[in-house]
């Protein structure tokens, strides 16, 4: 056990996470230079693409240290964005230490600063690891020194390394051996080990991604989960060394899977402990954080008859993504659907996204919406998400909506533009501090709902990318909430509907009609779009019936093109809703999510 | 739908142009030196196609400019044409010309090849919109090309005119028209402006820098087209098609329209033997390459399906005022179309969009400026 380590690594965005871990696998050669993918754990396509990891992954590497001794080093990568607080946490839960990644350029930041905290929780062992120190604006000294002060740490341990040039890895891969604490845990213990993760597999069911704390598992065992006292037989334990690598037993302080034909989504909770069912533990793991879904949104399927696909995929989503919640709703425009919750909107366009390509649906997406508390007028209080939820006007006596704390840490020159946003916002400046001479960490007090939607592009627009926010939620405050609708042709569209502050209502509702304008295919007859509070119509707009519509010219060249075009509309159309006679285009649904910007 | 005719029509694409039209999509170049290699090459594809066992009642040399070829060259692939083909005196054999391309020697040496109809792309008779449209001639040169095909002895005359410019007025397209009515050719071809991807002037429009006249408007020409064309004596008999009578309708245009077979050569030319649609490669050293090494120049081969055909069949039977031949359309596709398609054509009535009798259901003049948007109604109600 002496020779086993358990790290993360915990970075801002971008700060290089992903290439240094690819880096120490090539370190261990278990993976050919030959064979090697760059950022080899962002397995999933959409996050290589957008440069981000969201879905942890976990490898086991064989590494045999300068002093002669044979190690198992487990790294197990965290995702670096701010909806994905909870994955981290569980990640490092299982962890005794943690490199903490700093871009010698960009310096510590609000993220770098959160997943510290974290670690912290976790009485992690830290190390600090300056990357990127082969750039020409990279700046060492102005690094080591925000270590000092930022984040409390001693920056004499720091390592300099840029993992693009394979400089410092070395020394990585030594101070992981010599200064982070092997497992403290007892081989001979009834088995207690830490679900922290699972994905699905479709050949061989759940694989559960655990940590022995202490005991032993191997394959045969009957082994019993902790909070629901659901027995399976262990069909394969094993490593994750970038494949799975079936191993004969997995020993206390390791990281491990199992499989043991666990079909259900329901059966397997991460933080849930995994024990003996001969021989239980006595006391489960204690806590991890419950991961609370800040954003809600509805997803249809464009078709009704897909209904039952949509339910399939998003249940083996769920296998993959903890921290998606979801239960039956339904749309006078759209049919059977889902509602749900997700940590931020980064989560849920991540969902979105996973659905359509990994799973080949085609969805609508409702407008997003945090939870509100509505009391009503005999006292009783409710927790609202869904504009289809929300109660007779006349009957509330008061609405509340959720404030975050933001962090954000800008060079001192946006000062100004972030107030301007946060403000704009709806935000209270409720403080700041120069962390150095340029830079400032700015606090403010948000409505969740004012930042759910592209407060995370616009600070980076209006900082050149050097903005860094994170936040937490603090409390919720009273509020003047409205319902804004949307008529199509004198039809309420339910799907359509948003909850938002008194104040906006009139923005949004003009924002929404041009958008749809833009995106309703012209028809036959005039369309008209209203948005209206209550029975008020606050904005309009027209979508002109077709005059002509006719293709002139057709002769031998044009004939097979303008057939491939009919069959190809006949297919679009069936990603179409039809709402009264009007037709509307999944891109119309997805126009009014983009409503908070100005343009 | 007119009686189809299983006669075959030939199609001859000459890719070549003085210059290129800003509106033009069709294929062409302007490197000159490069006809006599097509022309090679072009023996060649007629030599593969070859088929003297069917009759051929049409033959259409289009473009492209044709009228840019030496007239000895255009009487040499008639010549090959006709050893290949089964060619009579009753077919129809069109050239298409341009203004200023072609003298009354060179017409009347067409005429001696066999040529019995001459297409002239006149487009405008205004300076201004010929401009625009990147035309290389004048009005004037249009009105002398026009009488070089009379005094040459063509009696089939027929013309090329585009509508519905930036900026045009009613009044400005009725001068046309009837400067055209004026001229008595027995075919006249009428185009709204159309806007093609990569084409300069779609790229202008792209960008903002063309506003294309409204559609009201452009409806509005249409509607006045067919009145006046109609007032004058000539049929509307396809969307974009006028003719003295049904006698002087384009034989080999409603080949297309038809379903009828064709053969077409050259770069970029489409051919249609049902089920079956092929086409040749669009850029002429493709075309050339392949000819070389002696195999045909195809470059997408299509085998329709029934549904593939229904939807044609719609389309194109819809674009003509004989519309559709509800005892050949029940024998083709085994279908009764006003059952078929009751829940949508109901609401076309209604609108007078459409009237139908006991042999054929076709669109009127209203219903005809909605063809593409009715059209994918009715391929949506196809199982």
């Amino acid at each position: 056990m002496k020779e086993i380590r358990n790290f993360s690594i915990i970075a801002h965005i971008d700060h290089g996470k992903s290439t240094l871990s690819d880096r120490m696998i090539q370190a261990t050669d278990i993976v050919s230079d030959r064979n090697f993918q760059d950022q080899i754990l962002d397995n999933m396509d959409i996050e290589r693409e957008r440069g981000i990891t969201i879905k942890s992954q976990t490898v086991c590497l064989p590494y045999k240290a300068n002093n002669g001794k044979q190690y198992h080093l487990n790294l197990i990568d965290t995702p670096g964005h701010v909806d994905f607080t909870y994955e981290v946490s569980r990640a490092l839960a299982s962890c005794e230490g943690a490199l903490l990644l700093i871009d010698a350029s960009q310096g510590v930041e609000a993220q770098t600063l959160a997943n510290l905290f974290l670690a912290l929780e976790h009485d992690l062992e830290i190390i600090p690891v300056i990357n990127k120190i082969d750039l020409p604006s990279a700046d060492i000294e102005r690094v080591k020194k925000q270590i000092e002060d930022d984040l409390g740490l001693d920056s004499k341990s720091a390592i300099l390394a840029s993992a693009k040039e394979g400089i410092g890895i070395a020394e990585v891969m030594e101070a992981v051996i010599e200064k982070l604490p092997p497992p403290q845990a007892d081989p001979d213990a009834p088995l207690k080990a830490l679900i922290f993760d699972s994905h699905y597999d479709p050949f061989r069911g759940t694989i559960v991604h655990f940590r022995v704390i202490d005991g032993r598992i191997k394959a045969g065992d009957q082994i019993r989960f902790m909070s629901n006292n659901a027995t399976y037989k262990v069909e394969e334990v094993g490593l994750f060394q970038i494949v799975r690598n079936p191993s004969k037993e997995i020993t206390a302080g390791q990281v491990g899977y199992l499989i043991a034909g666990i079909k259900t989504v329901s059966d397997t909770r991460c933080g849930d402990t995994i024990t003996l069912d001969a021989k239980p533990c006595s006391v489960p793991m204690s806590g991890f954080k419950e991961a609370k879904p800040v954003v809600f949104a509805s997803i249809y399927p464009i078709a009704a008859d897909d209904y039952s696909e949509l339910t399939v995929a998003l249940e083996k989503l769920k296998l993959n993504d903890a921290s998606l919640i979801y239960e039956k709703d339904t749309s006078v425009a759209l049919g059977f659907g889902f509602r749900c919750g997700f940590l931020g909107l980064l989560h849920l366009e991540v969902v979105q996204e996973r659905l359509e390509r990994e799973f080949d649906q085609s969805i609508i997406l409702t407008v997003p919406s945090v939870q509100y508390k509505i009391i009503l007028n005999d006292g009783s209080e409710h927790i609202v998400d869904n504009p289809a939820l929300y109660p007779d006007p006349t009957t509330i006596e008061q609405s509340l909506e959720p404030f975050i704390k933001a962090s954000i840490i800008v060079p001192d020159k946006y000062m100004g533009a972030v107030m301007k946003l946060c403000l704009e916002r709806r935000g209270i400046n409720k403080n700041y501090q120069y962390l150095t001479s340029s830079r400032i960490e700015m606090i403010f007090e948000i409505p969740l709902s004012e930042v759910i939607y592209d407060f995370y592009d616009k600070l980076k627009t209006v900082t050149q990318g050097y903005g860094s926010f994170d936040y937490e939620i603090i409390d919720y405050r009273i509020s003047k909430l409205v319902k804004l609708d949307i008529l199509i042709n004198g039809e309420r569209v339910d799907a359509l509907s948003q909850l938002v502050h008194e104040d906006r209502a009139q923005q949004r509702g003009r924002i929404a009609c041009e958008r749809l304008k833009d995106e309703i295919p012209r028809q036959m007859f005039k369309i008209a779009i209203q948005g209206a509070v209550g029975g008020k119509i606050i904005s309009r707009s027209t979508v002109n019936p077709f005059r002509k519509d006719v293709t002139a010219k057709c002769y031998g060249g044009d004939i097979s093109r303008k057939r491939k075009l009919l069959e190809k509309q006949k297919k679009g159309k069936k990603r179409m809703k039809m709402v009264g006679k009007v037709m509307l285009p999944q891109s119309a649904f997805l126009a009014v999510l983009k409503t908070d910007s100005e343009s | 739908m007119q009686e189809t005719g299983s006669n075959l029509g030939i199609y001859v694409h000459i890719p070549f142009c003085e210059s290129k039209c800003r509106y033009c999509d069709f294929y062409s170049i302007t490197d000159k030196g490069l006809i006599s290699n097509y022309l090679s090459a072009l023996q060649t594809e007629i030599d593969l196609m070859a088929r003297p066992d069917l009759k051929s009642d049409t033959l259409y040399i289009g473009g492209g400019t044709p009228s840019l070829l030496h007239y000895k060259q255009i009487g040499q692939i008639v010549d090959q044409i006709t050893m290949a083909f089964n060619l009579d005196v009753t077919t129809e054999m069109t050239l298409e010309v341009n203004p200023g391309t072609s003298t009354v020697r060179d017409l009347q040496d067409y005429a001696a090849f066999g040529f019995n109809r001459i297409n002239i792309g006149i487009q405008s008779f205004n300076d201004d919109y010929l401009g625009f449209l990147g035309r290389q001639h004048n009005a004037k040169q249009s009105i002398v090309a026009i009488e070089a095909a009379v005094s040459a002895g063509f009696n089939n005359i027929g013309l090329d005119l585009i509508y519905g410019l930036p900026n045009q007025s009613q009044k400005d397209w009725k001068q046309d028209l009837l400067t055209a009515i004026k001229l008595a050719p027995k075919h006249l071809s009428c185009y709204m402006l159309t806007y093609e991807p990569h084409t300069p002037l779609g790229i202008d429009h792209e960008a903002g820098r063309v506003v294309p006249l409204s559609d009201i408007r452009i409806a509005d020409m249409f509607r006045m087209t067919h009145d006046i064309l109609g007032t004058a004596g000539y049929e509307h008999y396809e969307i974009s098609n006028f003719s003295r009578g049904s006698r002087w309708r384009s034989r080999h245009n409603q080949k297309y329209w038809n379903l009828s077979p064709y053969v077409g050569l050259g770069p970029s030319a489409h051919s249609c033997s049902l089920p079956r649609r092929w086409w040749n490669h669009r850029d002429l050293s493709s075309y050339m390459d392949a000819l070389k090494s002696g195999h045909l120049p195809i470059c997408e081969d299509e085998h329709l399906n029934q549904e593939q055909q229904l939807i044609e069949g719609l389309y194109l039977g819809l674009r003509q005022t004989d519309g559709i031949d509800l005892k050949s359309f029940q024998e083709r596709y085994q279908i009764d179309f006003q059952l078929y398609f009751s829940r949508a054509l109901d609401q076309y009535f209604a609108e007078n969009w459409m009237s139908i009798d006991e042999k054929n259901c076709r669109l009127t003049v209203e219903g005809m400026l909605f063809l593409d948007r009715i059209i994918d109604e009715l391929v949506e109600l196809i199982d």
